[in-house]
C-alpha cells in the first residue's frame, strides 16, 4: 500500500475498533444515559472510520469500500494502536482508555484539519468538533471517578495503570509517516505530546489522580503485531458478512 | 441509601427566538452530566441549540386535588379569548 492509503487505514482502524469496543456497552452500561453517551460516542467513531477506511480503499485501487476492508482484513492487516483494542474491563477502564485515546484524537484531527490532502482534512474538520465533545466527556467521568468514592477512585486508578502503557504508541513515528510530515499531509505525532501531557496532567489534577510512572511502552499496532483481544473483537464484528457475504436489510 | 442518580428535567430550545420547551427527563449525578445525557437523549438528530437542564425536585406541581379551584372557573370565561375580534383580511397572524 502506498503511504497515503496506510496514514488513512490507519486513521479509519483506530476509530473503527475503537468504536466497535464502545458498541460492546450497548445494553450493559451503569445507567440508560450512559449507555446513550458510550453507543454514541461510538457511532461517531465509526462514521469516521466510514471515511478514512473508503479514502484508504480509493487510494488502493483494489476495487475495496471501507466495508470490504473492515469486514475482509483478518487481523494481522488491521493497523489501529493496541490502545483501542485494549478491552474495556469495568467502566472506569473504559474511560480510562477514552480519555487518553480523545485527548489525543482531539490535537490529532485539529492539526489533520490543516492536511494537505483535502479528503483528510475535511473528515477531520467534521469529526474534531464529535471528538471536542468525547474528550470533554471522558475528561468529566476521570473527574468523577477519581474524585469520587473509594470504590470509584481505586477502580480509575487500575484503569489508568493499566492503559498508560498504550500510550507512547500514540506519538509514534515510523517511515510511512515521515514522507507524508514532509509533504504536509500528515501529522507529526510526537509535537502532538507536549499538548497531550499538559492536557492529561490537567484533568488528573483535578481528578486527584497521579499521573502514573513511566513504564516500557508496549507497541506493534501499526505494523500488525496486535494483542490477541483484536482477534475476538474481529471475530464478533465480522461474523455477519462473513457468514452472509453481502447480506443487507 | 438511594443508589439512583436524580432526575433532572430537559428543555431543548429548536432554533433562536423560539421558547424552551419541555422534552423529557435524564437521570445525571451533576448539572454537567445532566447536560451530557440531554445532549446525548434529546438532540442527536439536530433537535436542538440549546439545552436547560433543571432539577426535578426543584419544580413544585399544581396539586390534581386542586385542579377545580384552579382551572374550572377559566371553563365558561370564553369571553378571555380574543375570538370576538373581526381581523383584517390582509393580517396573517396576530
Amino acid at each position: 500500500m502506498q503511504p497515503l492509503a496506510e496514514y488513512a487505514l490507519r486513521l479509519g482502524d483506530d476509530s473503527l475498533v475503537l468504536g466497535q469496543r464502545l458498541s460492546e456497552w450497548c445494553g450493559h452500561a451503569p445507567m440508560l444515559e450512559i449507555d446513550l453517551a458510550l453507543a454514541n460516542i461510538g457511532l461517531d467513531l465509526v462514521g469516521q472510520a466510514t471515511h478514512f477506511l473508503g479514502l484508504a480503499g480509493a487510494l488502493e485501487g483494489e476495487g475495496r469500500d471501507a466495508d470490504a476492508l473492515a469486514f475482509g482484513r483478518d487481523v494481522l492487516d488491521f493497523r489501529n494502536v493496541l490502545l483501542v483494542e485494549q478491552p474495556n474491563g469495568d467502566f472506569a477502564q473504559t474511560i480510562a482508555r477514552q480519555f487518553l485515546f480523545s485527548n489525543w484524537q482531539e490535537l490529532l484531527l485539529r492539526e489533520l484539519a490543516r492536511s494537505r490532502d483535502d479528503t483528510i482534512a475535511a473528515v477531520s474538520a467534521k469529526a474534531v468538533k464529535e471528538v471536542a465533545y468525547h474528550a470533554r466527556f471522558a475528561n468529566e467521568w476521570m473527574v468523577r471517578l477519581g474524585d469520587g468514592t473509594e470504590e470509584s477512585r481505586s477502580r480509575v486508578v487500575a484503569g489508568l495503570e493499566w492503559i498508560w502503557r498504550f500510550a507512547d504508541e500514540l506519538f509514534a513515528v515510523d517511515e510511512t509517516t515521515e514522507a507524508l510530515i514532509a509533504d504536509g499531509i500528515a501529522v507529526d505525532a510526537r509535537s502532538l505530546r507536549p499538548e497531550w501531557d499538559a492536557r492529561i496532567a490537567r484533568t488528573l489534577a483535578e481528578a486527584k489522580l497521579e499521573t502514573p510512572k513511566p513504564r516500557r511502552a508496549v507497541t506493534g499496532g501499526r505494523a500488525g503485531h496486535h494483542s490477541e483481544h483484536l482477534g475476538h473483537l474481529l471475530s464478533e464484528m465480522q461474523f455477519l458478512p462473513r457468514a452472509y457475504p453481502g447480506a443487507v436489510w | 441509601m438511594n443508589r439512583e442518580w436524580p432526575l433532572w428535567e430537559v428543555f431543548v430550545r429548536a432554533k433562536n427566538g423560539l421558547a424552551h420547551r419541555h422534552v423529557g427527563s435524564v437521570h445525571a449525578a451533576d448539572s454537567r452530566m445532566a447536560i451530557e445525557a440531554a445532549r446525548d437523549t434529546y438532540t442527536r438528530r439536530m433537535e436542538g441549540i440549546s439545552l436547560w437542564v433543571v432539577p426535578s425536585s426543584a419544580i413544585t406541581a399544581s396539586d390534581p386535588g386542586e385542579s377545580d379551584a384552579l382551572f374550572a372557573p377559566a371553563a365558561d370565561k370564553v369571553y378571555r379569548h380574543p375570538t370576538f375580534y373581526s381581523i383584517p383580511e390582509h393580517i396573517k397572524n396576530i
